[in-house]
């Protein structure tokens, strides 16, 4: 078995770093998530952005034109150099969680405007609440912008409400959907077409505006809404009624199985443990919906430190364990040229399958190993680990990285194979490309 | 035994290892018949009513207010097709593009795109979305069936892992992005590491052996991708390869479609174009099926979009096609024609399209189609889509 810290680091964190000791048991990861936050973006700074983009939009030959442009482009890649910056060398599990829910909560980066709301989506929804609670954080997605364009609902219009009645415009039930079936009970869970619509129906004034969030009681649709058997009635469309219906649901306890499965799956591995999910589901009742007893209650259980690894890292932590692994402090990402950033982070996490903030759909990541380790996937890995090494450890003894990337994870195969490399790179990009080093 | 003993036998074992993946070529099968097919899965649930409008029906011009604003060209009278796709007209008038309309597989009522396109992928015909049994897909459990298939028979093309053709046969994934360049050395380290993960040892040795077939690495972003999925599909299909499938994304309309549905329809008709040029001759003994989940709701929501629907249409091209016309019984869009007073009613299963286009195709016949292939499937009588 695996000990206790390196397993922590690769389960649970990003990755071993050689200057690091890994939090080695449940309490001090749960310890390692309440450390202090990054500094936030301001969402302001990013809205005068795109109104400069906006603004000059149509003359797209001008100078301003090009400037606005530009500071878009610089702006996607600094936010990418920021989130490698903080998985290499922010609290492992913290940084993992805020992934994790991320991406449960998918707001896909498509578009100029929704590219610049994805860092504060994740700086005000996300990051604030993966040690709060689930209701709050859901609350809170419902009224980001990033959500709110990214699912349509900025656009919903309830067909009885005024601007309904004056200039019949009707619903649109895409977030009401994937409320229903990706952020809380799942899809596997009873409800019907009904509930959609219906939801859809009480989900009407979630707007936005120049400012972010807005509820615009003109699209609310007035009347009685039946969701999942409970009834919601606003004469006077409010707010609270959305607040109270997505708290109800969300403390349902097919939401309470949905997360502790997905959490388990995404951390432990696949088939899930009915004994370590009951208790997470249970830990998740018992407190409302908090989060920290659920992590609690699936590090208690034994499988999650005894499972082997079964889990594909994706691109993105690919790169960062590696990053990791080489010993890169915070100046050194920091130190990465947009165009570096550009050529060795972003495009190949493209070509690895994982174009950076924007999943396919909004199912976000795929968490089966088969959907990352496909021959074009794995090519594109060989390769960036062999330049990668090339470029930066070309002089580092490929015996002493192993030890740095995997410890006692390393199988005797792979020091062997390792150690029998006939160019230092060639054993660096091997322990990169390894199995051990690609599953988490 | 000394460490400098066991390396100095397990290179000796690698340097002999004269079948070893990564230094054979590969091998290619012998061709079950002459018939190609390619499928293309259009992810997001393509909007049949928007694609093939009915402009016939009398019900059809109130539904959808702002998207019947933008052109589309007459088809047969009743149907017309959305402008952005008039680059195939050539082909509709030579009777090498035909369409089927008010179709559907058998899941409904959730209208999850995730389910809907493993659904429509894996070919069951539980109407909950629940796979099958195996869990594969059904043009890889019609591999199955054909004699003479390995891995080269069939191809999935592009950087997702198509549940269409995974499943015990032998079928090859391959992107066109992506090359490979390692020292023989290297290779064979990397052959043993991977011998102890199937999972790593598979995809390398099918990285590996693919490597030197790509001559022209290149990088393309969103746009173009469809036709640089096309080239490598052609160019497999005019050596061994029968079947290639791969994916276009894109029409998740939910918004604005009239400007964001041409997108999807562009990369659509550049795919299309790029395998009639590309595979010349071979084009007439080609079908290719393009398929989407589901389609969308009949009337326009509040966004100048559609919502996930159920009925929807599918597109068919090629030599091998009896083009010119569009198949399927329209149940029309009057009060209480809909499928709940919604959505466009089904009329008949996309899987027997599909299957009528195998049996043409390859030597396969009904019972392996309506069981092995697409279990549970009622073929029905022929819809006459192929020449």
């Amino acid at each position: 078995m695996i000990e206790a810290a390196t397993l922590s680091a690769l389960r649970f964190g990003f990755g071993h770093h050689p200057a690091e000791s890994a939090p080695a048991s449940a309490d001090a990861l749960l310890e390692s998530i309440g450390l202090p936050p990054p500094p936030r973006i301001p969402l302001s700074d990013r809205t005068a952005l795109f109104e400069a983009y906006r603004k000059n939009r149509q003359d797209q030959t001008s100078m301003a034109a090009e400037n606005a442009k530009r500071a878009l482009n610089h702006a996607v890649r600094d936010d990418l150099r920021h989130a490698v910056r903080l998985a290499v060398r922010g609290p492992g599990f913290r940084e993992r969680l805020t992934h994790f829910w991320l991406d449960h909560f998918t707001v896909a980066a498509r578009g100029r405007l929704l590219s610049l709301l994805v860092p504060d989506f994740v700086d005000r929804v996300i990051r604030p609440h993966i040690d709060g609670t689930f209701p709050t954080m859901l609350e809170a997605v419902a009224e980001h912008p990033a959500m709110l364009l990214y699912l349509n609902q900025a656009n919903s219009v309830g067909p009885n409400s005024q601007v309904g009645q004056r200039r019949g415009r009707g619903l649109n039930e895409n977030l009401a959907r994937e409320v229903l079936e990706l952020h809380t009970i799942g899809v596997d869970a009873a409800y019907t077409q009904r509930d959609v619509r219906e939801l859809a129906r009480l989900l009407t004034g979630l707007g936005t505006d120049k400012t972010g969030f807005r509820f615009r009681q003109g699209i609310a649709e007035p009347g009685q809404m039946e969701v999942l058997g409970q009834t919601y009635r606003r004469s006077e469309p409010d707010l609270q009624s959305i607040r109270t219906a997505l708290r109800d649901i969300a403390l349902r306890p097919e939401t309470a199985r949905h997360l502790s499965k997905k959490l388990y799956r995404h951390f432990v591995g696949a088939p899930v443990d009915p004994g370590a999910i009951q208790a997470m589901a249970k830990a998740y009742r018992a407190n409302d919906g908090a989060l920290l007893p659920v992590y609690q209650a699936m590090l208690a259980h034994p499988s999650a430190w005894e499972r082997p690894l079964s889990n594909a890292k994706l691109p993105f932590h690919f790169i960062v364990s590696t990053f990791r692994a080489a010993g890169a402090t915070e100046d050194d990402i920091e130190g990465m040229s947009r165009g570096n950033i550009q050529k060795g982070i972003h495009t190949p996490m493209i070509n690895m399958g994982q174009r950076p903030f924007q999943p396919r759909g909004p199912d976000g990541w795929s968490e089966e190993p088969t959907a990352w380790i496909t021959p074009p996937m794995l090519a594109t890995r060989i390769r960036w680990a062999a330049e990668f090494a090339q470029r930066l450890l070309a002089k580092k003894d490929p015996r002493e990285f192993l030890e740095d990337a995997l410890g006692d994870a390393a199988s005797d195969l792979l020091r062997f194979a390792v150690a029998g490399s006939e160019q230092r790179v060639e054993g660096i990009a091997l322990t990169l490309v390894s199995p051990e080093f690609n599953r988490r | 035994m000394d460490r400098r003993a066991f390396f100095a036998r397990s290179f000796a074992l690698g340097c002999s290892a004269a079948a070893s993946p990564f230094v054979t070529p590969v091998t290619f099968a012998s061709a079950p018949g002459d018939g190609r097919l390619v499928v293309i899965i259009l992810r997001g649930a393509m909007d049949g009513l928007d694609v093939v409008r009915p402009l016939g029906d009398p019900h059809f011009a109130a539904l959808r207010p702002s998207l019947n604003g933008t052109q589309a060209e007459d088809l047969d009278g009743f149907f017309a097709l959305n402008s952005a796709l008039s680059s195939l007209m050539p082909l509709w008038r030579s009777g090498e593009l035909a369409f089927a309309h008010a179709v559907s597989t058998p899941y409904r009522d959730k209208r999850s795109h995730f389910d809907g396109q493993d659904f429509l992928e894996n070919g069951g015909a539980a109407t909950d979305g629940a796979l099958t049994a195996t869990g594969d897909g059904w043009l890889n459990r019609l591999l199955a069936q054909l004699p003479e298939a390995e891995a080269e028979t069939a191809f999935a093309i592009g950087r997702e892992n198509l549940l269409l053709l995974s499943g015990d046969a032998p079928a090859t994934s391959w992107s066109p992005e992506a090359t490979l360049s390692l020292s023989p050395q290297a290779q064979l380290l990397l052959e043993k590491v991977y011998a102890q993960d199937p999972l790593f040892r598979d995809a390398a040795t099918q990285a590996m052996a693919l490597s030197d077939l790509v001559t022209d690495p290149m990088a393309p972003g969103w746009a173009g991708r469809a036709k640089a999925l096309a080239e490598f599909a052609a160019g497999r299909l005019k050596e061994e390869t029968r079947i290639a499938a791969f994916s276009i994304g894109g029409w998740d309309t939910h918004a604005n479609q009239a400007r964001t549905l041409p997108r999807a329809l562009g990369e659509l008709s550049d795919a299309i174009l790029t395998l009639r040029k590309e595979l010349g001759p071979v084009w007439g003994q080609t079908a290719v099926l393009c398929l989407t989940e589901f389609g969308r709701t009949v009337r326009e929501n509040g966004s100048k979009g559609t919502d996930h629907g159920t009925a929807g249409a599918e597109l068919f091209a090629g030599g091998a096609v009896r083009g010119g016309q569009v198949i399927g019984r329209w149940p029309g869009l009057g009060p209480g024609d809909l499928f709940e007073d919604r959505d466009l009613m089904p009329t008949r299963d996309v899987r027997a399209h599909a299957a009528w286009a195998l049996r043409a195709l390859f030597p396969v016949g009904n019972p392996v189609l309506a069981g092995d292939v697409f279990p549970g499937l009622d073929l029905g009588s022929d819809p006459k889509l192929m020449a």
